[in-house]
């Protein structure tokens, strides 16, 4: 597509018909235009492909940017910061494995929450709903994954924790909080806020991201496929749970993984409701504090070079994290799509 | 018929059929239940804050009654007004790169993967990174701090959808232009560009949609502003963070401002999303 010959030859003087050396003129002209083209095109590439290279460069930059301002933390605690569960910014004690099982803990009950109902959603839409109604829920949907995270926060922290706490709580810590050894989870404060509730709030967040996806992926399952296993004479439920989600495996692992990502790196929805406390407690209910929520609360007021050099290392080891799952939710989703039509 | 759902085996899958398709009704049940609720919550708490004074008088002291959100209001039209401004070139060029150089091509091939990651990527992080390499080189948080986060939050919303929707134009109009001796950038501009013109807005759209409730990075870029203020150079008060900081603290008079500005910020974000959706399935020729 790049290099082609291309010329107009309107732009030829008209008046030249009688001229003996018009030839050479009309190649000279055609000579002069071409090598413009050339030009106007090789600066045309040289400089998309610049504005493309800084996304690039910001990637670079945030990795090389945290990397600096994490370099006196590691320095200090060494490599076992990532596991030291001491957080006191008065004797300037910092470690990051508080805040690193904040995230995760939330994360996970998260997705233990928002796959089902975000496979029970994109399985309506696809399978189940009449078509008239698929575009404007599928469009309600996509509105619920539109809606600023901190909103949700809000609406967590003034609406969903109160009554969590009234009435979800008590009735938990009464039955499954008795049992042995599971038990000591589902014990400790009811008062609303704490690590179960931010992963509860992040389920309602992340359910459209990955609900979405799912249905793009289910969309692909050729028609083909599905109608044989109709005409073996297949249930709907057999269909899905044999024929659509063997086919869109790796596009719903993808997509589940596309939540745990937002899910990881959110900040506003969990910094309502989490709590804030820097203590480590095997209790889902009590409060905690995730790598995000951390940043949020404590990165202008942080008074020490070494308080604020933990928070990027904090921000580092987040970006990492949320950089693997990222990248694995992308290839996989990548390696759907180049399936799609050789399948 | 009969014989059938005597059968054990049959009534096993039908009973299994039933359990699942329920349970996904169900599913979809909650989903909506859940938007229906959060939507209800903002209006039922959000409506009584709207009034004329939202719109002209400032954010008040503590304790204070009345006052308004119009700094706040501002500031946040003045940051992501520019920050559109910035990331729209940027992202539809290097949307364009991606489109007519990315075929085969093991850089841009790159980029788009990175584009896609940073698309998810925590946007407090990129908060932190701002503050890095901006805010603490000039020594003070402000808005323009503020628009570089927001921007490098809005650039690869846009580079994805220009990759995107540029992809969808037909090969054939490009060679019809080609043919006719265009050199490449203007088939790339004035032929492939426009042809998905209402596209390309959509995407421009999203970001605006994206950026606008986007607090985290604001935390230490633009920071706040309890008075009104047009100076970029400055702390600026926004929308979001002073949703934040209202929401906790313990005045009600506070916390009412925060759920107007709640509702504000979300019906933007949800009429732009609306807007953009209905502009893309009008005019894209599919």
């Amino acid at each position: 597509m790049s290099a082609h010959p291309s010329a107009t030859l309107n732009e030829l003087p008209a008046k030249a018909v009688a001229d003996p050396d018009l030839e050479a003129r009309q190649y000279a002209a055609l000579h002069k235009t071409m090598r413009n083209q050339r030009m106007q095109d090789f600066f045309f590439h040289k400089i998309t492909l610049l504005f493309a290279a800084s996304v690039l460069v910001v990637l670079i930059g945030i990795i090389i940017s945290l990397a600096i301002g994490a370099a006196p933390a590691f320095k200090e605690f060494g490599a076992g910061f990532v596991t030291r569960v001491e957080w006191d910014p008065v004797n300037d004690q910092f470690g990051a494995m508080i805040a690193i099982y904040g995230t995760l803990a939330t994360s996970i009950i998260a997705l233990a929450v928002a796959f089902p109902i975000s496979f029970g959603i994109a399985l309506f839409l696809t399978e189940i709903c009449p078509v008239w109604l698929r575009r404007p829920l599928g469009t309600a949907v996509e509105l619920l994954a539109g809606v600023p995270s901190i909103i949700y926060g809000m609406w967590g922290l003034f609406v969903f924790a109160p009554l969590f706490a009234e009435y979800v709580q008590p009735a938990l810590k009464e039955t499954i909080g008795q049992l042995p050894i599971v038990g000591v989870i589902f014990q400790g404060p009811t008062m609303g806020i704490g690590i179960m509730t931010a992963g509860l709030i992040l389920a309602i967040m992340i359910i459209p991201f990955i609900a979405s996806v799912m249905r793009d992926v289910f969309e692909i399952v050729p028609t083909v496929l599905k109608e044989s296993a109709y005409g073996l004479g297949c249930t709907r439920w057999e269909v899905v749970r044999k024929v659509v989600l063997p086919y869109t495996r790796t596009g719903v692992v993808g997509g589940v993984m596309l939540g745990l990502g937002r899910a990881l790196g959110e900040t506003m929805a969990v910094t309502f409701v989490i709590g804030n406390a820097h203590s480590l407690s095997a209790s889902l209910f009590s409060p905690g504090n995730s790598i995000s929520s951390t940043l949020a609360n404590e990165f202008a007021e942080a008074a020490s070079a070494l308080h604020s050099s933990s928070l990027f290392a904090l921000a580092l080891i987040l970006f990492g994290i949320t950089f693997i799952v990222l990248s694995a939710a992308k290839l996989m989703l990548m390696g759907m799509s180049r399936n799609e039509g050789t399948k | 018929m009969q014989n059938a759902v005597k059968n054990p085996v049959y009534r096993r899958r039908l009973l299994a059929h039933r359990i699942g398709i329920t349970l996904s009704v169900c599913a979809m049940g909650i989903g909506l239940a859940f938007l229906a609720w959060i939507l209800w919550t903002l209006l039922y708490n959000g409506l009584g804050g709207l009034s004329a004074t939202l719109f002209t008088a400032d954010t008040p002291a503590p304790g204070t009654p009345g006052g308004g959100l119009r700094n706040a209001i501002i500031g946040s039209v003045m940051m992501v007004g520019l920050s559109t401004l910035v990331s729209t070139p940027i992202g539809i060029l290097a949307g364009i790169y991606l489109a007519e150089y990315g075929d085969n091509n093991k850089f841009a091939q790159v980029t788009r993967f990175v584009t896609d990651i940073m698309l998810s990527a925590p946007s407090i992080v990129i908060g932190l990174f701002v503050y890095a390499i901006y805010v603490a080189n000039v020594q003070h948080f402000s808005g323009y701090a503020g628009t570089i986060a927001l921007s490098l939050i809005a650039i690869p919303v846009v580079v994805r959808t220009t990759d995107n929707m540029l992809k969808l134009v037909p090969n054939s109009l490009l060679e019809a232009a080609y043919a006719l001796g265009a050199p490449h950038w203007k088939v790339a501009l004035t032929v492939r560009l426009r042809a998905v013109k209402a596209g390309v807005v959509t995407g421009v759209l999203l970001a605006i949609a994206r950026v606008t409730g986007e607090t985290a990075p604001l935390l230490f870029t633009a920071l706040n502003n309890q008075f009104f203020s047009a100076d970029m150079n400055a702390p600026l008060a926004n929308l979001p963070v002073v949703i934040y900081t209202y929401a906790m603290s313990p005045y009600d008079d506070w916390r009412s401002l925060a759920w107007a500005g709640a509702l504000l910020v979300t019906a933007t974000v949800l009429l732009l999303n609306i807007l953009s959706r209905t502009l893309f399935s009008q005019k894209t020729p599919r």
